[in-house]
């Protein structure tokens, strides 16, 4: 009976009618197709993978021998070919038969060309090298006037085609969406859909032609072009909206049953094109009202007409009910497909409950009371024996997470946590309970047993951040003083029991993070003494288990507490044992703390107790090294060049487009080589971390209360905890008045519910109550009374909140930090802030532009500056008090500066609204003088060079050239020449300058030709600086303009900037952006904030800043590549020299 | 949407087809496989006919003594993809009548022709039946005498072998 079980397929009722023309015996086989038999055959007769593997070995040298063999026929070839592949499916490697599979192809009647492809198709991938041989065949089938041919080779180039190759074929294959045969067209627009997803670009011209392939009349050709229409739309769902008419009648043809019935599949029409319209139409329907209201009847009738209980219908619901809930929301469709939600998660089939399930987590977050209705099934399915089943359970319960439930939920995904052993899933889930534990945990004994459940089994394989972040939330603390105190000192006592349990080993990461809180916490600890910690510590150091990165971890923590120590001998032999370890680095902290030890007192300034979060004052400037490097300097040794400006040397050498002009820039500006914006950014990413700076008072600790909930077994939570109830409390009444107790008391009665299954019902309800708890209206948890809102335990600070996702420091940073700081701190503060004023007194005079800039640009971007009337007395008056140093009238100016108010006034009459700098003098002799000012237009830079008599002579045959520059595009604005004034005294030029690559700043130079009446001509040159700053614009955008072309742009740039008062930094901040650089702030939130500029002529850029604890995180991202990098460059200038200067 | 590998394979793990959509490497496809023979033989008839492995979704459904296994991207439909397998299923079987285990074996690049027809890139290509076959049946129509081996009579004795 098997056997005819066996044989048959189960699920295929009527599909038998057509008898087989009747097979003939096994001895009548050519011997071709024998020797494949006799190859299986042997294969399937052999006991052992041993014998299996001679037997092939054999085969495949037989086989090689053949294929090689001149005599070999193509119809031996192809016979040879399929036992190949016989081969190759067993995992054995034929790669001496690839070239054989593409000469058969080409060479071979129709036949063996079919399984010459078929070969190809089977051996090669998409990169391989011989794939190249094929193309000619391609194309030569291509233009066969066979069809058969040109569908083979359709079908190839349908799998796999050389990237490279696709323009060799590629007019042929348009050519052949015009074909007659509709199975060629189909064919066709697949081998484009393959082309598409390969190489976008090279297809983007006949997209047209995609639009005639959906208007096919025949209906599998439409559907085929539905592939690249769903891809295409995925993409970019905006470009096609106009389509939305056409996919909603196409659904409603085959909705109706307007199709073939050979398309019909269990009497369901066109099931596959119904799923992916229906996909089509969710895409064009997310957040577009009016797309949506398109489609709505055409849903409602989908969901009505799928009711035939079959599979098939189920998967078109689903998708339905996927639609629905993505487009832009229509109460009367979304109840239908709540009902239909319904439907899947209490249907019998496991498959549709799976699917209910998948459908809850999807719409849970839009519709929670969905999976209040549904709590009962959930309940069941999170003990359901299939795991797939409990899995997207969890995934389930993972979304409605809340302070209320969180116990319960994240026991539940610890318990299945234990019981899987697949690294993906474990990494995952890990994340997620560190995540969830992190976002809503009860209280710090919960906290700090969850996470070491996490740490003991994600270990090695968890996201890094996971320890980081843990890390950061005990360094940094929260709100509340004293439950930080108590949650570090619960994490040390547990951690110290976690060690004294004999024989059991702990990941590394987890011994990191012991380590780190150890160093930096043991002296909460009031009865045990450091020496017995470091005891512990030293255990673990001469353990074999332990990797040097780990070991590195441990002697960091031991030197931190040597600090708190006595003389202790265990120091003295940690010391004698890894002073001669052969790893460097493991070395160079032993000898950082033995020569530590040696000055106690140094030892105790450097490594203070509990200042892990300080700011750390480091010199970025190195300006301690000076007397180093002059030394160095003065005997001959070249002068330290930055990275960027070796490459730039390099390329420059090379004759190679320079992409990096940073050039003049830091010479210019004030900075010396060495201050590179890099170093800047190392130097406030040191800060952030670091630990030894300042010294405070620590709060004492209380102990009380404390207990061990560590078993000898290791790290049970459930046992733990129920342990800890029984210890602390009796348990509590279900009625029990909301507190902190009701996740204990949930968690307790989810074991109560294991341990009694008479009371399985009542104890489900129980655990629902404990699990749904704060979703929806408070009706429906009801057995719990009224739910209360159990504020967040570990609300951040809000400092600190910001740090958590940005400049993510690595943990190894942590500690390291705290060591190699070691050698700065020596030289700190003093010389610290002479190099920061140094910098500041450099920086105010060699940007020049700055606070005129800050005040004119304040009257187009900031309310509360003056009325542009005011402009050009209140911008010169500023302009002369800042840079009298600069800006010094020549000697008989006196007149002429009143001319100079005059003429700016003027001009700036005339170019109302638009930005002008002071006037600056350029270059002058006796007789005239030539100043210049920058007029910041709204499409370009306007230089404007006036030459003016000193004598207030006629100036006669004036003539003003530029050199030309090759970051420039400059043009002569002759037409707008301004008026002469002064009878002639003056003569003007302006110049419009736009930027043609980026740089940071540029001179710019030329001369001046002029001629007085009575003398003959004199040339003056000149030369001005021009920043990248003048040709910053304000980009006026919406924020969720900013958030697309947020996503649309690739060139990133982060950067940390330390700032004197992070508090009140963000509006200063951003002020200071604002009126310095000529942000636009598009939006503020929180500590948030959003600005956009252009780069003329058009090229956008976009800041996001964010306020932290030590600084401020400024994340740029580009269109141009090397323009974030310029802009955090000038970020950072303003941002050093503060708002006061 | 795309299918990322579909695998058929018996009951005692054997191989019996495997058709790749994405580019692999041959170790990785070698992993992949032993893998999910092993995780798709473990489960019990009664569960569920999808599972999570790495980021994909394995949707797999037992033919008699083959295994039917496709791969899918996360937010593809797994109901729809069982249909996929059980279309193909249909086709093998209008095509050698009353499909076996053994087809397959013997004539596994017919089986791997009729696929192609069906699916292509790992996209459906043809929904229609009838269309598929009357492709396969152009094709075949150009050999002179088709080898089929459905002697199912000689080969009693082999079936035994081969389960």
């Amino acid at each position: 009976m098997s056997d005819i079980v066996e044989r048959t397929l189960t699920a295929l009722p009527g599909l038998f009618l057509q008898s087989q023309p009747g097979g003939g015996p096994a001895a009548a086989k050519t011997p071709f197709s024998s020797r494949l038999g006799g190859l299986v055959r042997g294969v399937t007769a052999l006991s052992s993978k041993h014998e299996e593997e001679k037997l092939i070995q054999q085969e495949l040298s037989s086989l090689k021998a053949t294929v090689s063999a001149p005599t070999t026929t193509l119809k031996m070839m192809k016979e040879c070919m399929v036992r190949l592949m016989y081969c190759e499916m067993l995992g054995y490697d034929a790669s001496f038969g690839y070239i054989h599979a593409i000469k058969l192809a080409q060479q071979g009647n129709l036949l063996e060309k079919r399984v010459g492809y078929l070969a190809v198709s089977l051996f090669l991938h998409e990169s391989h090298e011989l794939l190249l041989l094929l193309v000619n065949t391609v194309v030569k089938d291509l233009q066969s006037t066979n069809l058969v041919e040109v569908c083979m080779a359709l079908t190839i180039v349908s799998q796999i085609f050389p990237r490279e190759m696709i323009p060799a074929v590629l007019p042929l294959i348009e050519d052949k969406l015009q074909h007659s045969k509709e199975i060629i067209r189909r064919k066709a627009v697949l081998a484009l859909y393959k082309f598409h997803l390969i190489a976008p670009n090279q297809v983007q011209h006949i997209h047209i032609k995609f639009r005639k392939a959906l208007c096919d009349r025949d209906v599998g050709v439409m559907a085929a072009s539905l592939h690249i229409y769903l891809r295409m739309i995925k993409e970019n769902s905006s470009g096609y909206k106009d389509l939305t008419g056409s996919f909603v009648t196409i659904l409603k043809q085959v909705v109706g049953g307007k199709l073939p019935v050979d398309f019909n599949y269990h009497s369901v029409p066109a099931p596959w094109l119904q799923i992916q319209l229906l996909r089509i139409l969710g895409l064009l329907g997310k957040d577009d009202q009016r797309t949506s209201e398109l489609m709505y009847d055409v849903l409602d009738e989908s969901l009505r007409r799928a009711e035939l209980n079959h599979n098939v219908t189920y998967a078109i619901l689903f998708e339905c009910v996927h639609t629905v809930y993505s487009i832009y929301p229509k109460s009367e469709l979304l109840e239908k497909a709540a009902k239909c939600i319904g439907k899947f998660v209490l249907s019998p089939k496991i498959n549709l409950k799976y699917l209910g399930l998948k459908a809850l987590t999807c719409v849970v977050q839009q519709d929670p009371s969905l999976a209040l209705q549904h709590q009962m099934t959930i309940i069941e399915c999170l003990d359901h024996p299939d795991p797939i089943i409990k899995r997207e359970t969890l995934e389930l319960l993972y979304r409605i997470t809340n302070s209320q439930n969180v116990t319960v939920i994240v026991q539940k995904m610890l318990e299945y946590l234990h019981q899987s052993k697949e690294e993906y899933i474990i990494v995952n889930l890990v994340g997620k309970i560190a995540e969830l534990a992190e976002k809503y945990a009860p209280d710090n004994v919960w906290f700090i047993q969850t996470m070491n459940a996490v740490f003991s089994v994600g270990g090695d394989v968890m996201h890094p951040d996971i320890p980081s972040n843990f890390l950061r939330l005990l360094a940094e603390g929260f709100d509340d003083e004293m439950e930080e105190q108590q949650l570090r000192l619960y994490a040390v006592q547990s951690y110290l029991s976690l060690l004294d349990m004999e024989n059991v080993f702990y990941p590394q990461k987890f011994l990191q993070v012991m380590s780190w809180v150890l160093g930096e916490y043991s002296y909460l600890l009031d009865t045990e003494k450091p020496e017995d910690v470091i005891k512990r510590l030293y255990k673990l150091l001469m353990s074999d288990s332990i990797s040097s990165e780990t070991k590195a971890w441990l002697i960091a923590a031991v030197t931190k507490l040597t600090a708190q120590a006595q003389a202790s001998d265990t120091v003295e032999r940690v010391i004698q044992e890894f002073t001669v370890s052969l790893d460097t680095c493991i070395r160079q902290h032993t000898f950082e703390l033995k020569h530590l030890r040696e000055n106690v007192e140094v030892m105790k300034s450097l490594l203070p107790v509990n200042k892990s979060c300080e700011d750390m004052v480091v010199d970025a400037s190195l300006s301690f090294l000076d007397g180093y490097v002059a030394e160095g300097l003065s005997q001959g040794a070249a002068p330290y060049k930055p990275h960027h400006q070796r490459q730039e040397e390099k390329l420059s050498q090379e004759k190679v487009l320079n992409f990096e002009p940073y050039g003049l820039s830091f010479s210019s500006s004030g900075f010396t080589g060495r201050q590179s914006p890099a170093g800047i950014s190392l130097g406030s990413d040191i800060s952030g971390n670091s630990a030894e700076a300042g010294l405070k008072e620590t709060n004492s600790l209380k102990l009380e209360g404390v207990k061990k909930l560590w078993g000898k077994e290791g790290y049970l939570p459930q046992k733990e905890s129920a342990a800890g109830d029984g210890a602390e409390a009796p348990p509590l009444p279900p009625e029990v008045s909301p507190s902190e107790n009701i996740d204990q008391a949930a968690a307790k009665r989810t074991q109560a519910q294991v341990l009694a299954p008479s009371k399985e019902e009542k104890e489900k309800q129980l655990l629902a109550s404990s699990l749904f708890v704060g979703l929806g209206s408070e009706s429906t948890v009801s057995l719990l009374g009224k739910p209360d809102v159990i504020s967040h335990k570990f609300r951040r600070k809000s400092k600190v909140k910001a740090a958590k996702s940005g400049e993510a420091a690595s943990t190894h940073n942590l500690t390291c930090s705290s060591l190699n700081s070691l050698s700065h701190v020596a030289y700190e503060e003093n010389d610290y802030l002479t190099a920061l004023q140094d910098g500041e007194d450099t920086e105010s005079k060699d940007l020049p532009l700055g606070p005129e800039l800050s005040d004119s640009e304040s009257l187009s971007e900031l309310p509360l500056a003056e009325k542009v009337s005011d402009c050009s007395l209140s911008a010169l008056s500023l302009f002369a008090d800042s840079d009298m140093e600069i800006f010094q009238p020549p000697s008989s100016a006196a007149a002429s500066l009143t001319r100079d108010i005059a003429s700016a006034s003027c001009f700036l009459e005339e170019t109302a609204g638009d930005m002008c700098s002071g006037r600056m003098e350029v270059c002058s002799d006796e007789t005239v003088s030539v100043s210049s000012y920058k007029l910041w237009k709204d499409d370009c830079l306007l230089m404007v060079w006036s030459v003016t008599s000193k004598s207030g002579s006629q100036l006669k045959g004036a003539d003003l050239d530029i050199f030309p520059a090759q970051n420039f595009k400059i043009s002569e604005q002759r037409g707008c020449c301004l008026p002469v004034m002064e009878a002639g005294s003056t003569k003007n030029f302006q110049y419009s300058l736009q930027m043609e690559k980026p740089f940071t700043e540029e001179n710019l130079s030329g001369f001046v030709n002029y001629q007085m009446v009575d003398t003959h001509s004199v040339q003056l040159e000149f030369s001005v600086n021009l920043s990248l700053l003048d040709f910053i614009r304000p980009l006026k955008i919406s924020t969720e303009d900013f958030g697309k072309l947020w996503l649309s742009f690739a060139n990133d740039v982060k950067q940390n900037i330390k700032i004197s008062e992070p508090q009140a930094a963000l509006p200063s901040a951003l002020k200071m952006l604002q009126q310095k650089l000529r942000l636009h702030v598009v939006d503020i939130q929180g500590n948030e904030g959003l600005l956009a500029c252009r780069l003329l002529p058009s090229t956008s850029s976009l800041l996001h800043c964010r306020v932290h604890a030590d600084g401020l995180a400024l994340w740029f991202r580009s269109s141009c590549p090397a323009l974030p990098d310029y802009l955090s460059y000038q970020c950072q200038k303003v941002m050093m020299v503060g708002p006061g200067i | 949407m795309a299918m990322q590998f579909m695998l058929l394979f018996s009951r005692q793990g054997k191989l019996r087809l495997q058709k790749w959509y994405v580019p692999l490497s041959d170790k990785e496809k070698k992993k992949i496989t032993r893998e999910l023979v092993q995780t798709v033989l473990a489960r019990k008839p009664k569960m569920c006919s999808f599972l999570e492995w790495r980021d994909l979704k394995i949707v797999y459904k037992r033919y008699a003594s083959l295994y039917f296994c496709c791969a899918i991207e996360d937010q593809d439909n797994e109901l729809i993809t069982l249909e996929i397998i059980h279309r193909y299923v249909e086709l093998l079987d209008k095509y050698f009548g009353s499909v076996c285990e053994l087809d397959i074996i013997f004539n596994f690049e017919k089986a791997y022709f009729i696929l192609d027809e069906f699916l292509l890139g790992g996209e459906v290509q043809e929904t229609s039946k009838k269309n598929v076959l009357k492709a396969i049946e152009q094709a075949d129509l150009l050999q002179e005498n088709r080898i089929r081996i459905t002697a199912r009579v000689s080969m009693g004795g082999l079936r035994k072998n081969l389960y």
